[in-house]
Parts: C-alpha cells; sequence; structure tokens
C-alpha cells in the first residue's frame, strides 16, 4: 500500500499493531484503545495513534508530545471529519508531527489535505499515484487561509500555493 | 494585463488575471476528472461529488448544469454568454433559480468542459453551486440601490465567495450549507430559512457588524433559524464563521441524509449549547490568522465598479407626468418597481412570470433582450431574485417608459411582482428525478387564471409557492399559499399549506386539510382567495386576513365548494 508524500510516493517507516498481539519494538501505530499500553513503552520508541472520525482530537492533548505521528481516517471520501480534525491537531494542539490520512480518500482531495495539515496519505490503489501528483499540481492559488500559512497575494483574501 | 484596467463591472467584483488563472486551472481540473469518468477511471459514484463541485446534477432526463451567478449579480457580458450557451449547448433556454442561480436542463456531459471553459471568458463558473459544500452566497437584489439599506451587502457576500470557494475543510460538509446575507431591515433573502443567514448594518465606528442567524431551512424539517449572536465585528467575520461551520463538520449528522443539515444539529444540542461549542471553538482560534483585516475589505470593495448616479433634477416629475399620462405604465410602476436611494432613479423588476408561463424560464432572445436593455438603462449590470425574476438596479426615472416600452414590446412587461401571478415553483417531475408531481402545470394554471392584472392589483400581495415533493424546493412552507406535490397511489395530489412567510414576519405555512386531486386544486385556490376578497378589512393582505381570522374561516372554502 504506496504512501504518498509531497505527491510521491515514500517509503513506510510505521507498522500497525496487530489486534491481539503484543505491540512491536519498532515505529508503531496504536488504535486508540491501546494508546496506554503505547505510551507504556520506552520513550524512544517511535509511537503513533490512528484515531476515528468521531474523535474529539483534545483527548490526545496530554500524549501528543510522545507522539510522532496522528492517523485519521476516511471511512467514505465522502465523509469530511478528518479534515476538521487535522487542522484541530495542528491550530489548537500545535501538533507538529506526521499526520496521515487513511481509509479512502480521492486524489481529487489532495489540496484540501494538505491544506488541514494532513503530511502523508496512505491509498490502496497504487494506480492512482499519478492522478494524486496532478491533483496536487493543478491548482496554485488558494482563497482563504490555511494552517499551512500561504504567501498572501497582494489583494483580498488570495494566495498562492507555493508550487 | 490591460483587460486590468478596463471599466470595473458595476455591481460586482472584477476579476484580474490571478482569479482567471485560478478559473483556468478549476476547469482544466474538470476536464481531466471528466476524462477519467469518460474512460472508466472513476465510478459514477467516485465522480459524483467530483460533478457535483462544478455544479453537474444528473436529472430525469439529462444531465442540469447549474451557473453560479454570485450574490445574483452579473453583466450584460455574461448574459450574452449565458445566451449563447442556451443556444449552442441546451434547447434555446435557461431557468432562474431561487438561490439566484441560471441552470441549463439539457446539458452533455461530454460539453460541460466546453462549457465551462465558455464561462470561464466570462469570469463565470459553476463552483459549488451543488455538493455538500458552503453553496453560492445570495443577497438582497436591490443591494447597493434600496432607499431603506443601511449597507451594502455585496462586498461581504463577494469575501465569503471567495472565503468558501475550495474552501480545505469545509468541502465535504454532512449535507450542503446556505449562506444568505442582507443590509437591510427589510428582510429579502429569508435570513432566516438558511443555514446561516447574516444581517449587515453599520457599527459605532462606521465598520460592518452582523447579526447572526443559525440553523433555518426549509426541506422536510422547516424550521426558523435561530439568534446566534450579534454585533459580531467585521474583522471576525470569516472567524466566527470557520467556528460555526468547523462545529457542524465536526458534530452533523451523517448517517441520515435527510437529518444532516446543521438545523438539526442546533435543535438536536439546542442553541445554548450549540453557541457553548461555537464559543469555544472561536475562543481557542488564533483569530490573527483568520483576521478579516479592513484593507483586505476596501482592497475588494476597490474592485466593484460603481454607477454614476446623475439624473436631470426633473427626472422624478418626468416619470410622474409618464404615468399620468398611460395607465398600464402607471400600473407597471406601481406593481414592479422599488425605491433607489436616489431620488432621480429607480429599480425596475423584469417579471419572468408570464400569463401562463413556467416561471423562471428564460429563452436565449430574451437573455439577449435584458443584456441590451440592461447595457441601455442600467450600467450593464443585472440581478436574478430569489423570486427568480431580473433587476435593473439603476433605471433613470425619466427613462424608466422608454424601457418599459420595450420591455412591454416583447412580453416582459408582465405587471405581476409580489402578486398572485409571481409564483415561484420548482421544476417538478418535468425535470426532476426526486419529485412527485409537476409543479410547472399547476403555476401555468393559476397564473392563467389570475392574468387580470386588475384582478391581481385588487386581491394585492400574495406569495404562491409551488414545490414537487417534500424536498421543498419550491419552498412552500414559506409561501402566503403552499402547494405541495404528493403521490397517492401513483396519481398526483397537491397539500395546501397557508400562512408562510421568509420575510421580517417569518413563519412555517401550516397545512390546512387533506390533499387535492390535480384537477380540483386550482379551484380551491381560487375559492381561498374569494374569501379573502369577502373576508379582509380595509388594507389588509391575504396573509394580514389569515393570521387575523386563523385557519378556520379558509378551510370550508376550500373543502365545501359552493
Amino acid at each position: 500500500m504506496p504512501l504518498l508524500e509531497n505527491g510521491h510516493v515514500t517509503e513506510d517507516r510505521w507498522v500497525q499493531a496487530t489486534a491481539g498481539e503484543a505491540l512491536p519494538a519498532g515505529a508503531v501505530i496504536v488504535p486508540l484503545d491501546r494508546l496506554e499500553e503505547g505510551l507504556a513503552r520506552p520513550k524512544d520508541a517511535p509511537l503513533g495513534v490512528a484515531i476515528g472520525p468521531d474523535v474529539d482530537v483534545a483527548v490526545l492533548r496530554a500524549a501528543l508530545p510522545r507522539l510522532a505521528l496522528v492517523a485519521v481516517t476516511f471511512p467514505t471520501f465522502r465523509d469530511g471529519r478528518a479534515f476538521t480534525q487535522a487542522r484541530a491537531l495542528r491550530e489548537h494542539l500545535s501538533f507538529t508531527g506526521e499526520i496521515r490520512a487513511t481509509g479512502t480518500p480521492l486524489p481529487d482531495q489532495y489540496e484540501f489535505l494538505l491544506r488541514c495539515g494532513v503530511t502523508t496519505v496512505q491509498t490502496d490503489r497504487a494506480e492512482d499515484v499519478a492522478v494524486w501528483q496532478q491533483a496536487h499540481e493543478i491548482i496554485s492559488i488558494a482563497y482563504q487561509p490555511s494552517v499551512l500559512h500561504e504567501r498572501a497575494q497582494g489583494l483580498g483574501l488570495r494566495r498562492f500555493l507555493g508550487k | 494585463m490591460s483587460t486590468d484596467t478596463a471599466p470595473l463591472p458595476v455591481g460586482r467584483y472584477a476579476y484580474d488575471e490571478v482569479d482567471r488563472t485560478f478559473l483556468s486551472q478549476r476547469v482544466a481540473q474538470f476536464r481531466e476528472q471528466v476524462g477519467r469518468r469518460v474512460a472508466g477511471d472513476l465510478t459514477e459514484d467516485e465522480f459524483k461529488p467530483l460533478r457535483l463541485m462544478n455544479g453537474l446534477y444528473l436529472q430525469l432526463h439529462a444531465y442540469m448544469l447549474r451557473v453560479a451567478v454570485p450574490y445574483g449579480m452579473m453583466g450584460s457580458d455574461q448574459m450574452r454568454e449565458l445566451a449563447h450557451i442556451a443556444r449552442t449547448y441546451d434547447r434555446d433556454y435557461g431557468h432562474f433559480t431561487t438561490r439566484q442561480n441560471i441552470q441549463f436542463n439539457w446539458i452533455r456531459l461530454e460539453d460541460t468542459p466546453d462549457i465551462l471553459e465558455r464561462l470561464a471568458g466570462v469570469n463565470m463558473h459553476a463552483i459549488q453551486t451543488s455538493g455538500n459544500c458552503i453553496r453560492n452566497v445570495t443577497c438582497d437584489e436591490f443591494a447597493g440601490a434600496a432607499a431603506d439599506e443601511l449597507l451594502d451587502p455585496r462586498i461581504h457576500a463577494e469575501i465569503l465567495r471567495q472565503w468558501s470557494t475550495l474552501h480545505p475543510e469545509f468541502s465535504f460538509l454532512p449535507r450542503k450549507f446556505k449562506i444568505a446575507i442582507s443590509g437591510s431591515p427589510h428582510d429579502r433573502v429569508a435570513a432566516r430559512f438558511h443555514d446561516i443567514g447574516l444581517v449587515a448594518h453599520p457599527g459605532p465606528d462606521g465598520r460592518a457588524v452582523f447579526d447572526v442567524f443559525v440553523g433555518g431551512g426549509l426541506g422536510r424539517t422547516p424550521i426558523i433559524g435561530v439568534h446566534l449572536r450579534d454585533n459580531l465585528p467585521e474583522e471576525d467575520l470569516l472567524a466566527y464563521l470557520e467556528a460555526v461551520v468547523r462545529v457542524y463538520n465536526a458534530y452533523g449528522r451523517r448517517d441520515n441524509m435527510y437529518k444532516a443539515r446543521i438545523k438539526i444539529l442546533v435543535q438536536a444540542l439546542g442553541v445554548e449549547q450549540f453557541r457553548e461549542k461555537v464559543d469555544a471553538e472561536f475562543a481557542q482560534m488564533n483569530r490573527a490568522d483568520y483576521r478579516l483585516d479592513p484593507a483586505i475589505v476596501e482592497g475588494i470593495r476597490a474592485r466593484f465598479g460603481i454607477p454614476d448616479l446623475d439624473a436631470p433634477a426633473d427626472a422624478a416629475q418626468t416619470l410622474e407626468a409618464d404615468r399620468r399620462a398611460d395607465a398600464r405604465l402607471d400600473r407597471w410602476v406601481r406593481t414592479n418597481t422599488h425605491a433607489h436611494r436616489h431620488e432621480g432613479f429607480i429599480s425596475a423588476v423584469v417579471s419572468i412570470k408570464p400569463d401562463g408561463g413556467i416561471p423562471g424560464d428564460v429563452t436565449a432572445d430574451q437573455m439577449d433582450l435584458i443584456a441590451a436593455l440592461a447595457d441601455d438603462f442600467s450600467f450593464g449590470e443585472i440581478r436574478v431574485t430569489h423570486m427568480q425574476n431580473v433587476v435593473l438596479g439603476h433605471v433613470r426615472k425619466d427613462r424608466l417608459r422608454d424601457l418599459w416600452l420595450r420591455l412591454d414590446g416583447a412580453g416582459l412587461g408582465t405587471p405581476n411582482i409580489g402578486l398572485v401571478g409571481d409564483i415561484i415553483a420548482c421544476p417538478g417531475l418535468d425535470y426532476c428525478a426526486l419529485a412527485n408531481a409537476r409543479s410547472i402545470p399547476i403555476a401555468q394554471k393559476l397564473s392563467a387564471r389570475f392574468a387580470n392584472p386588475e384582478l391581481q392589483e385588487n386581491i394585492g400581495t400574495l406569495r404562491i409557492n409551488i414545490s414537487g415533493c417534500i424536498n421543498a424546493c419550491g419552498h412552500h412552507h414559506a409561501g402566503h399559499i403552499g402547494i405541495l406535490g404528493v403521490d397517492k397511489r401513483g396519481e398526483e395530489f397537491f397539500q395546501l399549506t397557508l400562512g408562510g412567510s421568509a420575510e421580517n414576519d417569518v413563519a412555517i405555512g401550516q397545512i390546512i386539510g387533506p390533499a387535492l386531486p390535480e384537477d380540483e386544486t386550482v379551484d380551491a385556490i381560487a375559492r381561498l382567495i374569494d374569501t379573502y376578497l369577502v373576508l379582509r378589512n380595509e388594507g389588509e393582505a391575504f396573509i394580514d386576513t389569515y393570521r387575523r381570522l386563523g385557519a378556520a374561516s379558509f378551510k370550508d372554502a376550500v373543502y365545501a365548494p359552493a
């Protein structure tokens, strides 16, 4: 399952926790209900957490300094709650680690994901990588502030997306 | 960039190269998406939200393309392009909608990228006229002209248009989201029947402040919007709307599309708890990031053309004399004009509701004529109203007769604004995949039956709204008389509601009794009106008499024909 970063395929150094098994030693993404178990590992063991779309990200506040990754998910591309979660992580909780989008987002949502603070996208549709890249490059102007703090373009609300 | 030195278009925002670049990128993106769909790389399920974000619906017989007319304002050049599209890609006509847009009903999927490219050529688009996103922001059709206006709401409508365009967080909301903005104490935008209604007025320092209503709407569950806060400062407008929509995106229902609008969330939480959530979100936002600086507002205001309102000193007297000389003109001025802030000017409403016609339908030739009249009489500026008519906002009073003569000669001089003939009807079963009944034939029969202008004026203000199903696109709940099409064992029936209003006296109409067969509906409404004429006190409109006497006095008229 390729992992996209900045429109390109990148290596995934994370593994998912397997249900019913002990957590492995390296970089692992745990479901929210195993967060305490993950936090109990050595402090230098990279830890990520996967949350469902109905989670208020404020519940991660105490754990965030230990987290290097938060995975948000799109059960369908129509369910846009993960956009708000990603933005709240960046904006309200000042999270600077990796935000990974999982589930079934569409390539056409890529720019929205990035502008809400998502850094990587895990997609099971490898054939779409070129489409994701194109979706990233096709629009160069936006009309509202985002967590990326793009450069304002003179008049009004406009800004360039820096590519 | 020579085009950027052209005169600014009156009444709307002038695009520059940056805006045009954005539009052309957007067209290229949609062309690529259509290509993937045609090639089979996108399923219809995946393509659907993409086409909807570009205003393209799949209707009963064909694709329908809904073109955005931001806050109802367009120029004569844009209207001519719409006429060209109607001739080239549709069947020679278009349809003005209740959200101030125009839609084309017979579009081929393969043609849509070309149509969008042509629209982009006149700085138009179909972005977010559909889909679960923030839709076209609607506005007072007399904005910037009305004598009773406190503040021109179009500048802030444009700011909201820009802010909501491809918004990264709010393009996949639980359901569609509609914002209306008014700058007049007289509500002409149905502010309390919108997801967010904004009423703008000048604050103590002269900059705009906003009273905010939330959670209003019609549809299957008609609800009057609740008051969320007063005097929202202009600089916090975007931050506060971000907070409201963010709460909705996080908590709005997604399990049932009929329970997914923000009105359901507001009702479920109660206004106090909803307000607490919005305030909590607002309090923790970095407001500097979202601050709407006065320099931004003034930068956008500077892109609006201003009409040069220069009229002869005797313009008003000339119109008075013209009216005395021609009773038909006099009647049209009484019914189809609105007071302008400048004493030498007046706003004229072109009725798109001819006797026996289809409300809101406009032919390509009529579009061209409206464009020509806008050039000749109103600075090239055209407004589409939420009543599905057209306004020429700034007409010199001494030239109003000339305008009327040309309208009248072309069959566009119907004197029925605000009267029985000014019916709002959804497209109904003639076009729509959701409808249970045909709305248009009922509208046509009513309009023909009450065609006599003297009779209409005698009856007075009366708003009739017709919806072909419970989704209520004809806003029947907001009509003084509402008509709802229902299906009874395969036959079309119509249910009447009375007493609704979308204006300052906002109310939801109440069902008067069992639905009527199609062939009895128009007669029943005629009896309702006859009853009102008998029962009314001096100066009472239908809605006043209904409110004074209640439903009982009218029920017999509907169900017990003499």
